[in-house]
């Protein structure tokens, strides 16, 4: 692995070596190494790009890595990844996909997700995208991400996007059986002339399900950001989404939500905020001493923290 | 020592301050006066919130009035908001830390937080890793603004009404604070209030009226005059500044 994939690795999977637990390192368009445990089999798909990684039932306190890097200008490739997790496993995957394009090429990394989460399972996914490069090739990405948790499943979802692609159309779909329970953070910052566009859609299927959807967005320059977040309540169950954002420059957002209850007992709340800094708290951040910029950054990097 | 000369302040037509004339030497000066006799401009014009209409400011001899916010506050002027402002993922810790110098490193940049938000009366385990977002009350987003004046430790401190909103956490605390901050920086602290037991301390009060000083010299003096105003029995209210219909402080 060259310099320009180890810095891609760390920045999408905070990895400076080959990582503990079970791991499938993706490079390039092929893969570059993988680790299997007792408890966590990877098996190559056979009739498509991608891989079934299988957690067995009962595992607890295992991680899964699964980092795709791309330094290829012009590389595009469609990546289908599924995730059968046993019953009553409580285990932490990290995802993440790094582009680095130097030529005059676009490059395209579009991963395709689905978890199938069993009964009483407990997951924490961490997803974090990243681009880099000179080259007047484009960085694109276009993740989706299919849900189904089974009764009493956890999952959390850590998303992340914090500069470097050029375009991206970001889904997620979730159904969640009864008393499963979804948190999603979702973090992204835009600048230049990029655009992305997030559609998140939760179906709460199931009597006490529920969902805390977290949508935080940045979008400087030029840059246009949306957001589309579906909160369907189809049975006695709570669903809140909170999206908010800051612009700035030219920068557009556009935040849609749609809420649907189906049951009388489905409570679904939806919040959403989209403004400047406020004068205020770059006014206090300089009475300790930063500089206006310096303020500025402290404010984003705390929002999106 | 901070000297104003000659400081207006105007808007739309309206004059809320008007040539004032104000040297500071002492450690302890309180400020006080009716509501919107420009108590609040005064200390935003000091700390370059607000720029006066005409006049200058001066910090030691130098001449600060072009200065920016973030320029005095390097120079050594610290402020304390009368209303906290909240911040969406920054927590009690990141401010504090940032308030305390980032020269210092991050373990004693750390333990001096957890005593600064212990003067103020916070449990820093419980505190330090709350976000300063609209989860906190308004009397801790207070409690954490004191505290950050202190950590900040800055040759001349602005407190803007620092007592207002603390209800359950006592003013000896409060004056605490104070003792403290002055021991450590040698400094001057300038304070809004209308508290008397805030006053009694002071070596120094300002009484703002219309604008203008209607007086300034030794804290006693000043609150011997402020005594001898009629003081109707029914605004009789044991350790509060009575605030009249008229707007006069007594």
């Amino acid at each position: 692995m060259d310099a320009i994939q180890k810095k891609l690795l760390k920045e999408v999977a905070a990895l400076d070596a080959l990582p503990q637990g079970a791991y499938n390192i993706r490079a390039n368009g092929a893969g570059a190494a993988r680790h299997t445990t007792a408890a966590i089999d990877i098996v190559t798909k056979t009739d498509k790009q991608g891989i079934d990684i299988v957690i067995k039932d009962g595992t607890k306190g295992q991680s899964v890595h699964i980092p795709v890097i791309i330094s290829q200008s012009g590389l595009k490739e469609v990546v289908y990844n599924d995730f059968f997790i046993g019953k009553d496993c409580d285990v932490t995957i990290v995802a993440g996909c790094g582009i680095s394009n130097c030529g005059g090429l676009d490059s395209r990394h579009d991963g395709v997700h689905s978890f199938f989460v069993g009964r009483g399972s407990k997951v924490r996914y961490i997803e974090k995208h990243y681009g880099e490069g000179s080259g007047r090739g484009k960085r694109l990405m276009d993740p989706t991400t299919v849900i189904k948790l089974e009764e009493g499943a956890v999952m959390e979802l850590e998303t992340a996007q914090l500069g470097g692609i050029d375009d991206t159309l970001r889904t997620t779909k979730a159904a969640l059986a009864e008393n499963s329970s979804l948190i999603i953070h979702d973090k992204i910052l835009t600048a230049g002339e990029q655009r992305a566009t997030a559609q998140m859609e939760v179906a709460l299927n199931g009597k006490g399900s529920s969902c805390d959807l977290i949508s935080r967005g940045v979008a400087r320059g030029s840059s246009y950001q949306e957001v589309i977040i579906k909160l369907d309540g189809n049975a006695p169950c709570k669903g809140h989404a909170a999206c908010d954002s800051i612009i700035m420059d030219k920068g557009v957002i556009v935040a849609t939500p749609q809420l649907k209850a189906g049951n009388a007992d489905a409570a679904l709340i939806h919040e959403a905020a989209i403004g400047k800094i406020a004068g205020e708290q770059l006014l206090k951040l300089m009475t300790l001493g930063l500089s206006e910029k310096e303020a500025e950054e402290m404010i984003i990097r705390g929002f999106l923290q | 020592m901070l000297e104003l000369k000659n400081i207006s302040f105007r808007v739309d037509e309206k004059t809320i301050l008007e040539d004032i004339d104000l040297t500071v030497k002492d450690h302890f000066v309180a400020i006080t006066g009716p509501n919107g006799s420009g108590k609040s401009t005064l200390l935003k014009i000091i700390m370059g919130l607000v720029r006066p209409s005409t006049g200058r400011v001066y910090l030691n001899g130098e001449d600060i009035t072009e200065l920016s916010v973030s320029q005095r506050a390097n120079k050594g002027i610290s402020f304390a908001f009368q209303q906290p402002v909240r911040f969406k993922g920054l927590r009690v810790k990141d401010l504090l830390e940032l308030a305390g110098g980032r020269r210092q490193d991050a373990p004693a940049c750390f333990a001096r937080g957890c005593d600064i938000l212990s003067e103020v009366g916070l449990c820093a385990k419980d505190y330090m890793e709350r976000e300063l977002d609209a989860t906190l009350s308004g009397g801790e987003m207070k409690r954490i603004e004191i505290a950050m004046a202190a950590a900040r430790g800055a040759k001349l401190t602005l407190f803007d009404e620092p007592e207002a909103g603390i209800d359950l956490w006592s003013f000896q605390s409060l004056i605490r604070v104070f003792e403290n901050l002055y021991r450590s920086t040698s400094g001057t602290i300038m304070i809004i209030s209308h508290q008397e037991r805030i006053l009694d301390i002071a070596d120094k009060i300002v009484y703002l009226k219309d604008g203008k000083i209607a007086e300034y010299d030794d804290g006693k003096k000043v609150m011997e005059h402020l005594a001898l105003a009629v003081r109707p029995p029914c605004c009789k209210a044991a350790g509060t500044a009575v605030r009249c219909a008229g707007g006069e402080t007594r």
